[in-house]
């Protein structure tokens, strides 16, 4: 029994877990795999923060980069408080340990991210993420904190609009279990896996924490906000990182010309490139003009992968790239304290809308939100957890639900291939989810993505065993991807404007009646709704 | 098209272990090809994945008796893929690896008490950046001719680790992490180096470890094989 469970062992799910147990609180993270093969590890480019250490900057300037971006979207009392603790998150990271590059004199270095106003971004060569999740972790082991890895969360365990804990399979064994807690912070990734074979997530970012929160009762915000990362490789979509422009290098197309300012924010960087391929062009990163030692020294892995997946040398040769899905601005909805419409229930990091990126998000923004927002999450659950007394989830109906219907997927008839179905899913939602939509596009996939939910029964599974079965897992994260993938739709239909990620043809123009309106989906016994909240 | 062989064992399957043969396509990373196969042919066969970029560290596998991060290898024809040794296997090409990182607990991998007053210079970030690559893949646990007959060992990604800390300026207590490793750790490594060959990050754990023994001897420890050889010179 724990004070606090975590589920997620990413940048926010730690920091959760540290700031929690500085608090007082018995704290266990359970995750998927084991913590240090979260996607936090996969950022590269940096972590932003105004500590001027190249040259002048402000928190204000902080500040109105990323309320620039975020189109109204972002609420300024978060973005402040993500800003002006920026300095000192990065501070703490430092004193735990984090290898950061380096200034000659022993300051932490900086570089300049796409839409930012100065060199921000704090760095551990282009293992940034890496560098910091191993931190974290071996900070977390020092401070005994328990793991529960390779479990995978199914549900909430809600009573009463509290949350209790959670069911998870315990992956080794294929047990379902019922874990209690008095508080849970919910750090479980983002979504963008759904966008299959184009995006650079990892392939285990399929949302499943977003699902199981509207399942529980909770409101998600801003699906509909996905972000598209300009350069990705084109054959595999793995990232070349926004450091390779922010340091010079140039977007050609098939003719070598130069047609968009590689500095701009993301999305319109991303549109741009679209627009290219779509009429025909193939475009190409150029990086060679920056010499192989400055490649070797900032984009070593870069390289690497570029030589593994497209068989060149950027060094030498033009990177073929197309834009891919790379983050999820929407999540779950969170008031200030990042606690969730369910008492008790919090959520931090990508997962979470703590609307501090609105519709786009900053680069470098992300790894700050999952270390500043992911304590003051660990914090208030603690909070919350010291307030409340013990529970016990073990005869509760959800735990028997969940057991029956882990117990019952194998009997499924398996007449329809789901993995062919998962990727049919990525590339339509690719075409018409993605970086220019219109209505009759967006309304084809919401029938095919119905479709899928009734033939779900009729998937199912070949791998009958209870031990370590992935075959299960991607049915239930699959389960949790056609879900999640209706309600992005209902949103990306209903916003009939066109504002930072999401552009629509058919409505080009930014609307100002949607000047901070925030698309708002949940369920009402089993059905979806959707709503934008405080439009006129 | 070319075939690779596949180690594959599950306990409730009759027999439990099985080599089977697949035909893939040619050019593709392993991982790619065991995706391939999982989604289209045969949806029992089980491994780990996450990344596709060699950073996660999930993906680690053996390939003709050599680790590899299965995201970077390239099958050739006639390859045989098994599982990461010395960890159970829980099936197919997934073994328990809470062992492995229970080592990180056992040596005290992390930063123990902070120097306030230390400053990073460039030179010492650049002193242990390669260490801090790793990704905990597990291939150097797996190479490891030490873990045939003494499973407490450290092993070498810990090892590394906790060099990389004791390096760390901002250290303040490197005597403690030092002392920490001198039983099943820095003096029972043969020095073979089977771990720096198959580093997917490029790290050097037996030059680590020399490290560590140096460091060791300067704070008055002494390396046990040694002191065994003396008395028993002495005996005669
Ligand atoms: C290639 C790439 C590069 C990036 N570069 C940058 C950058 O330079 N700067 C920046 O600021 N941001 C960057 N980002 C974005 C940033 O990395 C992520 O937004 C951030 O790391 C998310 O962290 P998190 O802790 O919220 O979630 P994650 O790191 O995704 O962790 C999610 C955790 O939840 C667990 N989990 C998920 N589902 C379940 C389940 N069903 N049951 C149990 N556990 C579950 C997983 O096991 C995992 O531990 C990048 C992203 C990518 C993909
Ligand atoms: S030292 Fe190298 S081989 Fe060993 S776990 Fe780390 S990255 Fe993997
Ligand atoms: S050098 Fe030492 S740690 Fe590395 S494989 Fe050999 S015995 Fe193991
Ligand atoms: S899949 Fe992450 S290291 Fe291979």
């Amino acid at each position: 029994m724990f004070d606090l469970l975590i589920i997620g062992g990413g940048g926010a799910g730690l920091s959760a877990a540290l700031a929690a147990h500085d608090a007082g609180a018995k704290v266990g993270v359970l995750g998927k795999n084991y913590p240090t093969r979260s996607q936090t590890s996969m950022a590269q480019g940096g972590i932003n923060a105004a500590i001027g250490n190249i040259e002048p900057d402000s928190v204000e300037a902080h500040i109105a980069d990323t309320l620039k971006s975020a189109h109204t979207l972002a609420d300024e009392g978060m973005v402040r408080r993500l800003c002006e603790k920026a300095p000192d998150a990065i501070g703490w990271l430092d004193r735990i340990g984090t290898p950061f590059s380096r200034l000659e004199d022993g300051r932490v270095a900086q570089r300049r991210l796409g839409g930012a106003s100065g060199k921000r971004a704090c760095y551990a060569q282009d293992y940034t993420g890496l560098k910091i999740l191993h931190t974290l972790h071996d900070t977390a082991l020092k401070q005994g904190i328990e793991f529960l890895s390779e479990y995978y969360l199914l549900n909430f365990i809600v009573e009463e609009g509290r949350v209790l804990g959670v069911t998870a399979v315990e992956m080794a064994t294929g047990e379902v279990k019922a874990i209690g807690a008095k508080s849970v912070v919910v750090a479980s990734g983002g979504y963008a896996g759904l966008y299959r074979g184009f995006t650079t997530n990892s392939s285990a970012t399929t949302g499943d924490g977003v699902a199981a929160a509207i399942r529980a009762g909770c409101v998600l915000s801003d699906l509909e906000y996905v972000q598209f990362h300009p350069t990705a490789l084109r054959s595999s979509g793995i990232l070349i990182s926004e450091s390779a422009r922010g340091a010079g290098g140039r977007l050609l197309n098939s003719k070598g010309e130069h047609f968009v300012d590689e500095l701009l924010t993301r999305d319109q960087v991303a549109k741009a490139i679209w627009e290219q391929l779509e009429s025909g062009e193939e475009v190409f990163l150029d990086i060679r003009h920056l010499g192989e030692a400055f490649v070797e020294e900032n984009l070593p892995q870069e390289r690497k992968l570029a030589k593994l997946y497209e068989g060149i040398d950027p060094v030498t040769d033009l990177i073929p790239i197309k834009p891919v899905a790379h983050y999820t601005m929407g999540g779950i909805d969170v008031d200030h304290m990042h606690c969730t419409k369910v008492k008790g229930l919090y959520a931090a990091g990508e997962c979470a809308n703590s609307k501090v990126h609105g519709a786009n998000r900053l680069g470098g923004n992300s790894l700050l939100e999952t270390i500043v927002f992911g304590r003051e999450a660990g914090e208030n659950a603690a909070a919350f957890a010291r307030q409340h007394g013990d529970v016990n989830p073990r005869n509760s109906e959800q735990f028997e639900k969940d057991r029956s219907f882990v117990a019952a997927i194998p009997h499924f008839t398996n007449q329809i291939d789901f993995y062919e179905k998962r990727d049919f899913l990525g590339k339509i939602f690719y075409r018409n989810v993605g970086i220019v939509r219109n209505e009759m596009g967006l309304k084809g996939v919401l029938s095919v993505i119905r479709q899928m939910q009734k033939e779900l029964p009729f998937m199912g599974i070949a791998d009958k065993s209870r031990e370590y079965n992935t075959n299960l897992i991607e049915f239930i994260e699959f389960g949790n991807m056609v879900e999640l993938a209706e309600a992005i739709l209902v949103c990306a239909i209903s916003r009939k404007e066109s504002r930072g990620a999401h552009q629509r043809e058919d409505h080009p123009r930014e609307e100002k009646s949607y000047d901070g309106v925030h698309s708002l989906s949940w369920k009402h016994d089993g059905t979806l709704c959707n709503e934008f909240g405080g439009l006129a | 098209m070319i075939n690779i062989s596949i180690k594959r064992y599950h306990a409730a399957r009759q027999p439990a272990e099985i080599v089977q043969e697949w035909e893939i396509e040619e050019g593709v990373t392993l991982l790619e090809a065991l995706t391939s196969i999982k989604t289209k042919k045969d949806p029992t066969l089980t491994f780990r994945s996450g990344c596709r970029s060699c950073v996660c560290g999930s993906c680690a596998v053996r390939v003709n008796g050599r680790e590899v991060l299965a995201c970077s290898y390239k099958p050739k024809e006639g390859d045989l893929v098994e599982p990461l040794r010395f960890e159970p296997v829980i099936k197919d090409l997934v073994t328990d690896q809470s062992g492995g990182f229970e080592t990180l607990k056992r040596t005290g991998a992390w930063l123990e008490r902070l120097n306030d007053e230390a400053v990073v210079t460039l030179e010492e970030e650049k002193r242990t950046e390669v260490q801090t690559d790793c990704i905990l893949c597990h291939s150097c646990y797996s190479a490891c001719p030490v873990f045939e007959t003494n499973p407490l060992f450290a092993g070498p990604f810990a090892l590394t680790r906790v060099w990389r800390y004791v390096a760390d300026p901002r250290e303040g207590d490197p005597k403690g992490k030092i002392d920490a490793v001198q039983h099943d750790g820095v003096w029972d490594c043969t020095l073979c180096g089977e771990c720096t060959a198959v580093c997917p990050e490029g790290i050097d754990p037996k030059s680590d470890i020399l490290m560590l023994r140096t460091k060791s001897t300067q704070m008055g420890h002494t390396d046990p094989n040694m002191g065994a050889f003396g008395s028993f010179g002495l005996d005669f």
